[in-house]
Order: structure tokens, then sequence, then C-alpha cells
């Protein structure tokens, strides 16, 4: 499902900075993978270059068996739209869009129709059990709605995978139980997840974590 | 594209502030240009107005006595000017367009049942108008017919015609002049600034009926055409005009009293120069304003646009294509400067034509004292048009370079951005 072979990135900004160090990564469909590593260790810039918002310098990394690399910003909206769903640490939801409108957001840029697409997102918003709050701005909601809107949003395409970068990391811990355990329904719907995490606890409760240090895999053991 | 729309509706309704700010920078642009250029013109027509007279470039010449003596012809010789003269002087001299003899007779009264009216009588040929400051309002000129048959027909000045006829129709009606009756063809109005303006009748006659001793005209005039060079170049017109009268009145082109001269041409220099400057004022203004407007819209357009680099990261995180966010910013862009456009210069309109109504329109009849600074303010729809559309274009060229520039920023450095 997701093939990475020998990933290099180096930043570079005033002295060069190799973040991965030629990272081999395999991960299959309806894993739910959480990636731990100390800070600078390159786990953020990991989840970027498989969400595709940041590229990498050398390497194959294969989504779906499609090759993703030099790709146009064009081919790369489109891929991000119809395979990949984010879930940020802060959200980003659009601050001036009900809960319902952001949901819906990914489908507009497909082409479907305000009504079908509004239909689908309250679909969305109900099985993260907050209909209610459809016609909220996120300024009303509070941090666990934001992120089961976040959620909701990253599912209503049905892609291949989300990617959940510190989805608790803004929470507080009986939030974040609840946001995990959404996390892992939605996992056991068969959906593959790769999320990013410092916090132990949080990744006890994926299938597999996957340490990295200095920019290789560390190790991977299974929980 | 309903969707376009209503996606945008939605983004300028919940950001009212910034929706404002820049759709006030565009409608203030309009109006503020418009108001200004409006007030800009109303100053140049009522500055128009009172130059009158002395915004053509005409010369005048009248018959004196010769004060030099002259090929053995003796001193106080009385110079007469005839039918010939004009015709000569315009094959010699190409700077004349038109010239036109005038016979003025002087205390005569008009009168029209119990009226009369103290004024001169001209007897004029047919370039007679275009020699002078003069239109015709009501009725017609003096024509070939009048000046071939000798005809007793007058035109009246727009005030006279208001004293003798008191709203009745002056056409066809009969007025007497010194015991012989003419009959009203043509109503005139000029500048307005004679105490006792002329009544218009035809050369022929007049030189039938009141110069019976054939003593030549009274007076020469011309109209000079390109002539817009320096001093020099008029002043060398001025003594070439002299010495071909000279040469065929037979006087010394430097005696200064056998033909008494007047050009208007530094009148005319002078209200050409104030013309061209208030021209020239209103441009500065017109394009001052139009430069302060795309400033004001283009920083509008950069700071929105800056604010909203974190939307549109999440946006292309969720699969926007970088031009349909182009398309988001321009199409809003467009929305805005169009709408508020419109309401700038519908208001900017409205306060012209306000303007227009409370300007004192000149008073018919008050002659000397009517003096106007401000005339039929107006502006031209073309250029309020050409204004809005370059104001509009400057909006989409302000929003597409940052826009360009925030759809090449990589979605995680968008995201970052706060």
């Amino acid at each position: 499902m997701i093939k990475l072979d020998n990933i290099n990135k180096s930043y570079v900004n005033g002295t060069s900075l190799h973040v991965l160090k030629g990272l081999n990564l395999r991960i299959e469909k309806g894993e739910f993978v959480a990636i731990m590593g100390a800070s600078g260790s390159g786990k953020s810039t990991l989840l970027n270059i498989l969400g595709i918002l940041d590229t990498y310098d050398t390497g194959t990394y294969y989504l779906n068996d499609i090759l993703i690399k030099d790709l146009s910003e064009k081919v790369a909206a489109e891929y991000r739209n119809r395979l990949i769903g984010f879930v940020f640490q802060s959200f980003n939801l659009i601050s001036f869009k009900t809960a319902v409108e952001n949901v819906a957001l990914p489908l507009y840029y497909q082409g479907v129709g305000r009504k079908k697409r509004n239909e689908i997102a309250m679909e969305y918003l109900d099985k993260m059990g907050i209909a209610d709050w459809a016609d909220h701005l996120p300024s009303e909601m509070s941090g666990g709605q934001k992120q089961r809107v976040a959620i909701a949003r990253s599912l209503v395409t049905s892609p291949q995978v989300i990617l959940a970068d510190e989805p608790t990391g803004a929470l507080d811990s009986t939030t974040s139980i609840e946001v995990m355990e959404i996390l892992k329904s939605v996992n056991r719907e068969g959906m593959t997840i790769v999320m990013v995490t410092h916090d132990p606890d949080m990744a006890a409760m994926a299938q597999k974590i996957i340490r990295i240090k200095d920019g290789i895999i560390g190790s991977i053991e299974k929980v | 594209m309903f969707d376009l729309l209503n996606e945008i509706a939605s983004s300028l309704k919940k950001n009212k502030l910034r929706t404002f700010l820049t759709g006030f920078s565009m409608a203030w642009g309009i109006f503020i240009l418009i108001v200004l250029l409006g007030a800009g013109n109303g100053l140049r027509n009522g500055i128009q107005y009172n130059y009158g007279s002395s915004n053509m470039n005409v010369s005048q010449m009248w018959p004196g006595r010769t004060s030099i003596a002259y090929q053995g012809l003796q001193v106080g010789r009385r110079i007469k000017f005839d039918a010939t003269d004009g015709p000569y002087l315009q094959k010699e001299l190409p700077n004349i367009g038109a010239y036109s003899a005038k016979n003025t007779i002087y205390g005569a009264n008009i009168v029209y049942g119990n009226e009369y009216v103290a004024a001169p009588i001209q007897g004029c040929d047919l370039n007679y108008t275009k020699i002078t400051y003069m239109h015709i309002i009501k009725g017609r000129n003096i024509n070939q017919m009048d000046m071939d048959q000798t005809r007793k027909v007058i035109v009246l000045h727009k005030r006279t015609v208001d004293i003798l006829f008191k709203g009745e129709d002056p056409l066809g009606k009969y007025v007497v002049v010194n015991k012989v009756s003419y009959q009203v063809v043509g109503v005139y109005m000029d500048d307005d600034m004679a105490q006792r303006p002329f009544a218009l009748i035809p050369l022929s006659t007049a030189d039938k009926i009141y110069n019976p001793a054939k003593r030549g005209y009274n007076e020469l005039g011309f109209y000079i055409e390109d002539l817009k060079g320096n001093m020099d170049d008029i002043n060398e017109f001025d003594l070439s005009l002299k010495s071909k009268m000279g040469h065929k009145k037979q006087f010394d082109p430097k005696d200064n009293s056998a033909v008494y001269y007047y050009n208007t041409w530094k009148d005319y220099n002078q209200a050409q120069g104030i013309f061209g400057g208030i021209t020239l004022f209103i441009w500065i203004i017109g394009v001052g304003t139009l430069i302060a407007g795309i400033v004001g819209i283009s920083n509008i357009m950069l700071i929105t646009v800056k604010e909203r680099t974190k939307e549109f990261g999440i946006r292309k995180s969720i699969g926007a294509r970088p031009s349909s966010i182009i398309k988001l910013i321009l199409t809003e862009c467009l929305m805005i400067t169009a709408c508020f456009g419109y309401v700038g210069m519908f208001l900017g309109m409205g306060v012209v034509e306000v303007m227009n109504m409370m300007t004192a329109k000149p008073t018919v009849g008050a002659s000397q004292d009517s003096m106007v600074t401000f005339l039929n303010p107006s502006v031209d729809l073309g250029i309020v048009i050409s204004a809005t559309i370059v104001l509009i274009v400057a909006g989409l060229v302000a929003g597409y370079i940052p826009a360009k520039k925030a759809v090449k920023i990589k979605p995680i450095e968008a995201l970052r951005y706060e």
C-alpha cells in the first residue's frame, strides 16, 4: 500500500540539514501505524512526504502502486484530494465556514454538486456524532468537536489513507481518548491510518509503532 | 460557476471588514475621480463662458486720416474702406480665414408697440458670425438672399427681444428703426457683455438706407487662422497686413492714424493658456486620483492574499488545484471592485448632478455683472467607465501577483503560516 525506498530529504536553510537518510518503509492496507520519535528525528517530514505536502530528494515512494515523484501541483492536488485524508494537530478548519461546509469542501474540489456534497458531509458528521453542530462555526466548538469535524473531512472523499499529525496534541486526555477511539473505529472499517505522535499512551492504541531515529527507522514493534 | 459564486459569497459575507475595505477603496477612488473631474470641468466651462469673445483670434481695422505725407499725397487725407479690400487682403495674406465688413449706425431706437430699446444697428455681411462670438438661438441669421435683395430684415439680441416682446414670439413681427420697419427673422445670443447689444441688418440694406453718400465701411474684421506662434510672428503679420493695406490705399505703413488696428491675439493667447492650464490641471487631478486608487486597491488585495495564505494551504491540502485558488481570488476581486465601482460611479454622478443644480445659471440680461466661475459641471461617461475598468484591472493584477506567489508556497509552509 505504502512503499518507501531509500528516501532522502535535506533542508537547505543556510546550512544543509539532512533529515531523512535513506529511509525504507512498508505499510499495508488496513494497518493503524503510529510513528514516534524525538523532535527533529524526521517524523513530521516523513508524514509530509507521505501526504504529498512536501517533496523528497532521492528514493521512491509508491502510494497504492502510483509513483509519487516530481508531480505537478495540479496532479499532486488531485492525489491529495482522492487518495489522502489529513487530520492536523491544529485542526486546520476554515474559520469562516460552518462544520458541514468544512467537511464538504474536498467534495467541492471534486466537482460534486452542492446538495449532494452537503448530504454526504452530514452523513459523516452524523457518524462522528456531531450532526447537531453542523451549522456552527469552528470558533463555537470545543477542541474535540473540531477534531471530529476534521476527521469527518478527511473521510468524506473515501481516501486510501488517513494521515494524522499529532491529532491529540491540542486536546486534554479524556478528549484525546475519545478521538483515538474514533480513529480506531474508522480503522476497524478498513481504513489505513498513519499517525505521528510523541505520546506513548496514544501510540499504544495503534497496531504498530514505528520509531524514527536520526532519519531512518529505528525499530518497529507490534502492539 | 454558481458554486464558485456561492463559495465567494460566503467568504465575502464572513469577512465583512475586509470586503468593506476593498470595496470602499474602489468606490472612493471612482467617487473622488468623478467629483474632481466634474468640478474641474465646471471651472473650465465657467471661465470659458466669461472669456466669450476673447476666445477667438480676430483682428479689426477702422479707417482714419493720414498723418504722414506719402508719395506726394497730403497729410489729413481720409482713408475709405470699400468692398474690394477684404478679398484683396485675403489673397495677399494666407492667414486670413475670413473677412467681414461692417457699417454701424449709432443712436438708433428699435420700437415695437409701446416699447423701445436704444441699440446700435450693425450692417453686416455673411462672414460676421465667423469673426464674432455669437450664435443664433431662434430663427435664422442674415443670408445671401437678404444681401442680394437688400431686404429689410433684422436679427435681434436676446435681451432686446425680452424687453420688446415680453414672451411673445418675435419671428415674423415688424419693428421700427428710425422710421424704417424691419421684419424680425432671428434672435441671437453672444457673451452678453455689451451694455447695448447690436441689432443686425444686411450690409447692403444698411448701405442703401444709411450710407447713400458711399462713405465706405467703418470697420473691417478678419478671422485669423493657423497663427499659433510667438509674439514675433503676430507682429510680423500685423506689419504685413498694414503694409498691404498701405499699398492699396496709398499710405505710409508707419502711419499709425491712417488706419486703426486691433488684434485680439494677446487676449486669445492668454485665454488659450488659461484653458490649457485648466485642462492640464484636470488631467493631473484625474491621473493622480487614479494612481491613488490603484495604490489603495493594490494594497488591500496584497494584504487580503497574505492574510489568507493559511486558508489557501488548507484548501491545497484537501485537494484544491492552484488554478482554482487563483480563480477564487480573482473572481472575488472582480466582484468586489465591479460592484463597489458601480456604487462609487453612481454616487459620484449624483454629487455632480447636485453641483449642477446648485450652481447659479448665468442670468440673461444682467450683462457685465453676471460673471460666473462655475458652469455645467459634467463628466464624460466614457472617461468614468474607462477609469473604473483601469481600477478593476489594477485590482486584478494586484490580486494575481501575490496569489500566484501564495499558491507556489508548498502547502506545508502555507499551513504553518500564521
